[in-house]
């Protein structure tokens, strides 16, 4: 196996009486599609906080390409190239499409302490913008207020803004959440299309997308990762089956693999 | 229109609208330099006054000093009292910037209700101190014995001061709009949209914030400096909070997140407030429901109405 890109040891985190992460640990190589999934209350988006830099754990030691950022601020783990997505769509809606995609351009970028020039003027930004918009398919909405876009076409400028950086590590927050049937097959191309591009750490609920995807799983069960490995190991382990009462949900991903 | 109304108020044989309109642009700069952080940049701030009334006390103080005789300041370094406007209203500027560099680094670590709470609080010390500056008058405030001196412009003559304030807050604005869609203004922007997810791109949001609390802040300091040349007089009640109220509410009437809307917001509350003030001295009952109705139903203020769907600036 190839070193490992991003790697989580023994992570804790408390909220009062919640543990939320506890012990939580995580290898996600080069170049890999890595899953994390688990029940609700699993402790997936606290897991994934810790590693974008918005929460703090309380113990344990994150690595990022051989470097330990455990401690560094989110804007600082996004410069050296870990991007993430968010569940909640965040785009900003007052800005154009094109705006919004060109300060994902700017923030890696040099600095944007530049008071005079119009930014869609600086060369930098325009060499950019182009591709940027080609590749989530938003060439033709470039001008439009992001606030106007169909809730799919906001989650491909969603991960188009995190791709601007050309990033190391994708963090993606549940994309298919709210998605239609058609929007998710959109999306899963896309997805497809950009994991020959970039290591992607995927946190989702549909377990179809999930077994579709993922190169490699990691089960997360009260904030513990549970178990590690392929889709078929995955499938098979009992730790796993025990865990998601039922199967029902195993069953699903497993009949469209 | 604004460049003739010297001219129609001499024809007019009302010379006092002269002043009344250099006022106006004057509280158009400040509101403008508010609205940079409060409609642009997502800050609401309630004590923008204090450096609108920083930069005028520069002003005064120098004078009075200039006039006096007397050294500002003898001792570590010797600072003379000036009354050239080249050097007493940039040092208006820098020292409004200073004041507000102190009070954004410390004011924007918090955000919202904290945020317009600490501001507030900055002000009132500011007012309070200046309050208890029996040199300068304290509560009374100080008078300027003249306005300060440009070479080749004779400040003293309103119609010249008026134009000068025109110039001022003209090139404000354009200052103002290049740096709206620069990339300094799309980091400001984004902040006030979404700072979370701003910091998550690798902004770090606060610096960009900050820098920006001190243009507005110098803004207002170089509005403050004018101010007290135009009135020739200068009270502590220029930096109390219900000044940067009617401020703010300049930003809110014309329009947030505009640049002409601040202008268009302070000529109409103070020729409101001119005209009522000739019928009843109780102005403010009339003028408060007229506030809530430009809220309620003219969310985009009064520039928002007037430019109708095709308004922008972000």
């Amino acid at each position: 196996m190839a070193e490992s890109l991003l790697s989580v040891h023994s992570l804790f985190k408390r909220f009062g009486a919640v543990q939320a992460s506890n012990g939580f640990s995580l290898e996600v190589a080069r170049d890999e599609l890595h899953a994390l999934i688990g029940p609700n209350g699993a402790g997936k988006t606290t897991a994934l906080n810790q590693l974008s830099g918005e929460l703090e754990p309380d113990r344990g030691e994150i690595y990022f390409n051989g470097r330990r950022i455990t401690h560094l601020p989110a804007h600082r783990r996004a410069r050296r190239g870990l991007a993430r997505s968010y569940q909640i769509t965040s785009v900003f809606d007052r800005l154009t499409v094109q705006e919004n995609l060109s300060l994902a351009i700017q923030a890696h970028n040099g600095h944007s302490f530049r008071f005079w020039r119009r930014a869609v003027d600086d060369p930098v930004i325009q060499t950019a913008i182009a591709p940027a918009l080609a590749r989530v398919g938003l060439a033709e909405r470039a001008d439009i207020p992001a606030a106007n876009l169909s809730h799919g076409e906001k989650r491909q400028l969603e991960v188009g803004m995190a791709l601007a950086g050309y990033p190391k590590l994708l963090l993606l927050d549940e994309p298919y959440a709210g998605m239609g049937p058609g929007g998710a097959v959109e999306l899963t191309k896309l997805i497809r299309r950009l994991k020959a591009d970039v290591t992607i750490l995927l946190v989702e609920h549909d377990m179809r997308a999930v077994f579709a995807l993922a190169d490699r799983i990691t089960v997360l069960v009260y904030g513990e990762a549970i178990a590690s490995g392929s889709p078929e190991e995955i499938r098979n382990n009992p730790l796993v089956r025990q865990a998601y009462l039922g199967d029902e949900m195993l069953e699903q991903g497993y009949g469209d693999a | 229109m604004l460049l003739a109304l010297p001219v129609l108020a001499g024809m007019a044989d009302e010379p006092y609208l002269v002043s009344l309109f250099s006022r106006i642009l004057i509280y158009a700069l400040a509101a403008v330099s508010l609205d940079l952080m409060l409609g642009f940049g997502g800050m609401v701030s309630l004590g923008h006054a204090a450096f609108f009334g920083v930069g005028a006390y520069v002003v005064c103080i120098l004078s009075y000093h200039a006039f006096d005789g007397t050294p500002f300041l003898s001792w570590p370094i010797h600072i003379d009292g000036q009354q050239s406007a080249l050097v007493v209203w940039p040092t208006a500027v820098l020292l409004s910037a200073a004041a507000a560099a102190v009070i954004g680094a410390l004011s924007l670590r918090t955000s919202g209700m904290h945020f317009i709470m600490i501001t507030l609080a900055f002000a009132q010390m500011l007012y309070y101190f200046f309050v208890s500056l029996e040199a300068y008058g304290g509560d009374d405030g100080i008078s300027l014995f003249a306005r300060n001196t440009v070479p080749g412009i004779d400040l003293g003559d309103d119609r010249q001061f008026y134009y000068l304030c025109l110039a001022a807050l003209t090139v404000f604005i354009f200052f103002s709009w290049r740096l709206v869609y620069s990339r300094f203004g799309m980091v400001i922007r984004g902040c006030r949209e979404n700072e979370r997810r701003m910091k998550s791109l690798g902004f770090a949001t606060f610096r960009y914030r900050l820098v920006c609390f001190i243009i507005a802040g110098a803004g207002a300091g170089l509005a403050g400096a004018l101010i007290a040349n135009q009135t020739e007089y200068v009270s502590p009640g220029l930096m109390h909070w219900t000044r940067s109220g009617e401020i703010l509410v300049m930003v809110l009437l014309g329009g947030m997140g505009t640049l002409f809307g601040p202008v268009l917001g302070a000529a109409t509350l103070l020729l409101v407030e001119e005209l009522l003030s000739i019928y009843t001295e109780h102005w403010m009952v009339y003028l408060g429901p007229f506030l809530i109705l430009v809220v309620l139903f003219a969310k985009r203020g009064i520039y928002g109405w007037l430019a109708g769907g095709s308004a922008k600036h972000g």
